[in-house]
């Protein structure tokens, strides 16, 4: 399967820096045609009829969430797009703002007008903030072109924290508070930033809805799955030839982008979604990708055959550990014991029981943390244990050898 | 509820912190005094997210990808050559309090892995000597 750039179709064409190549390719006109011929609620019925769900990792459906706020009774509502871009391997975000800021913004208007909002923040992570005078750039050219009215945007930045790509603990940040998850209900959507109803979209979210605006949602909908449609743009790296953005129609191969693309090679396995994504092994590889199957924030790992999956799965707790916001106990604890756990397995310490610890931890972290961190943590532990328990019993049977060597060597 | 005072704190804070290097106690005691924030929640944000710190860190920042990616591609390399480099390890500042390098998690160059930042710039693709190029263009 080809590459199909509908999010990415600007990208490397026009330049960022000058919202007149954007101009000459069409831009703003879906914002235009949103203000002028149709309503916000028909502007909200074509982007649920067009199926586009959330592109950060969660999926939620677009359209609803932006009715859901449409519909809260407040004198006020929020827009907030999510440029927190921290999934470990995810950089699409990143590409996307230095190629074509343009129809970011474009979205973020024609979103505005959707739910009634005339306050947005673009919150952006404190690691692009290199991307801050491009975007901020193209922020005033499209105001000084007219196209922002009633909207105000501004641009929060991060200070690093994975946490805080997270809803709830991103509008903490913005309101000057520890990045932590909040409890829900209230969803955002009902009670947000401030109190108020508010939206969260993720970068490439925004990014499809002007297309969806200009070209209509059912051409939108014939792209990609049942349940995904449109396309999704891909952040691939590790073992492969070509790392980089791509982007292919939902219900791709695996293959196709790691191999065909991408030019992987002695496979062992892939990770799908950043570090907490689902481990996909080299037999599975023609997985469609999709909401349906795996897919994520569309951050791809590629390993080959020389890499241990112990280390691998190690390396990941040694992430979710660390950026674990300690609200809840299961997360905050269950992080900190799974790494103890992998570290001991990875360093030749292990024991039978720690696969079982393993489970069960994982098992529990996914029933009972407050957010979507401690859910995904467990991820690539279930997976590895489901693919690859052969090589946790043959590291735990092997250290258990040597350990008894060493000591039979000692007396 | 609105947006008020509480929520410039994190830019206050940032600010700060690009002016001084680090937070020295007087400044956030400034900030809690000028934004009417009670001095422990000032400290309580400050100390909540990884770029900023409470201790004194040298002129240049440098961060270290430790994640996956750039893990694949031997980030242990660059953890090496800056100790060999500035001869100071992991945490360290240089005597001249011209640098001081750490690791932080996924910085999204992982399509230019290994990759570290310095400041707020961006540096993949690295190998033992382009790093010690990067180094002499900061002061």
């Amino acid at each position: 399967m080809p590459e199909q750039r509908l999010v990415l179709g600007n990208c490397g064409v026009i330049d960022p820096r000058d919202i007149d190549t954007y101009l000459d390719r069409g831009g703003f006109e879906a914002l235009e045609r949103a203000r002028s011929a149709m309503t916000p609620e028909e502007v909200i019925g074509a982007v649920r009829a067009s199926g586009l769900r959330g592109r950060g990792g969660a999926g939620f459906d677009c359209g609803l969430k932006w009715e859901m706020a449409r519909n809260a009774q407040a004198e006020e509502r929020f827009l907030i797009c999510n440029a927190d871009e921290g999934e470990v391997g995810t950089f699409k975000d990143r590409f996307i703002l230095e190629n074509d800021p343009f129809t970011l913004i474009e979205g973020i208007a024609i979103a505005g007008y959707a739910i009634g909002a005339e306050k947005a923040y673009i919150y952006l992570r404190a690691e692009y903030h290199f991307l801050l005078d491009l975007l901020l750039g193209a922020i005033s050219q499209a105001r000084d072109e007219g196209f922002l009215e009633p909207l105000e945007v501004e641009v929060r930045e991060g200070a690093g924290a994975y946490i805080c790509g997270e809803e709830s603990a991103l509008m903490n940040s913005i309101e000057g508070r520890r990045g932590e998850a909040r409890f829900r209900p209230p969803f955002p959507t009902a009670e947000g930033l401030w109190g108020r109803p508010t939206i969260i979209n993720n970068v490439e979210t925004l990014m499809n809805v002007p297309p969806i605006i200009a070209r209509g949602p059912e051409w939108f909908a014939e792209l990609g799955t049942a349940w995904s449609k449109g396309t999704k743009v891909f952040s691939v790296s590790g073992d492969v030839a070509r790392a980089g953005v791509y982007e292919l129609a939902m219900g791709c191969r695996l293959e196709e982008l790691v191999v065909d693309l991408c030019g992987a090679s002695n496979l062992k396995m892939v990770q799908v979604g950043g570090a907490g994504g689902s481990i996909v092994p080299a037999g599975l590889i023609d997985t469609p990708l999709s909401f349906e199957t795996v897919l994520g924030s569309g951050g791809i790992t590629v390993f080959d055959e020389s890499r241990c999956v112990i280390d691998i799965v190690h390396r990941d707790l040694e992430f979710f550990a660390d950026e674990s916001c300690g609200k809840c106990t299961p997360c905050r604890e269950g992080t900190e014991v799974m790494l103890e756990i992998l570290g001991r397995l990875s360093r030749g310490d292990g024991v039978e029981r720690d696969l079982e610890s393993l489970e069960d931890l994982s098992e529990v972290m996914m029933l009972s943390s407050l957010c979507g961190l401690g859910q995904a943590a467990a991820v690539p532990v279930q997976d590895s244990l489901l693919h690859f328990r052969h090589e946790y019993e043959d590291r735990v049977e092997k250290s258990l050898f040597l350990r008894t060597l060493e000591k039979a060597g000692r007396s | 509820m609105s947006s008020g005072v509480r929520g410039e704190l994190l830019n206050s804070l940032k600010r700060a912190q690009a002016e001084h290097a680090h937070l020295p106690r007087e400044v956030m005691e400034e900030i809690s005094r000028s934004l009417e924030i009670p001095l422990g929640d000032v400290f309580t944000v400050a100390s909540f997210y990884s770029f900023l710190s409470e201790k004194s860190r040298g002129r240049n920042t440098i961060m270290i990808c430790r994640s996956v990616p750039c893990y694949l591609k031997n980030s242990a390399m660059i953890v090496e050559s800056l100790a060999d480099e500035l001869g100071i390890g992991m945490g360290e500042t240089t005597a001249d309090g011209r640098f001081s390098f750490t690791s932080t998690n996924c910085i999204g160059a992982c399509d230019s892995a290994p990759a570290m930042l310095v400041n707020d710039d961006v540096h993949g693709d690295l190998t033992p000597r382009r790093i010690s190029r990067i180094l002499k263009s900061y002061r």
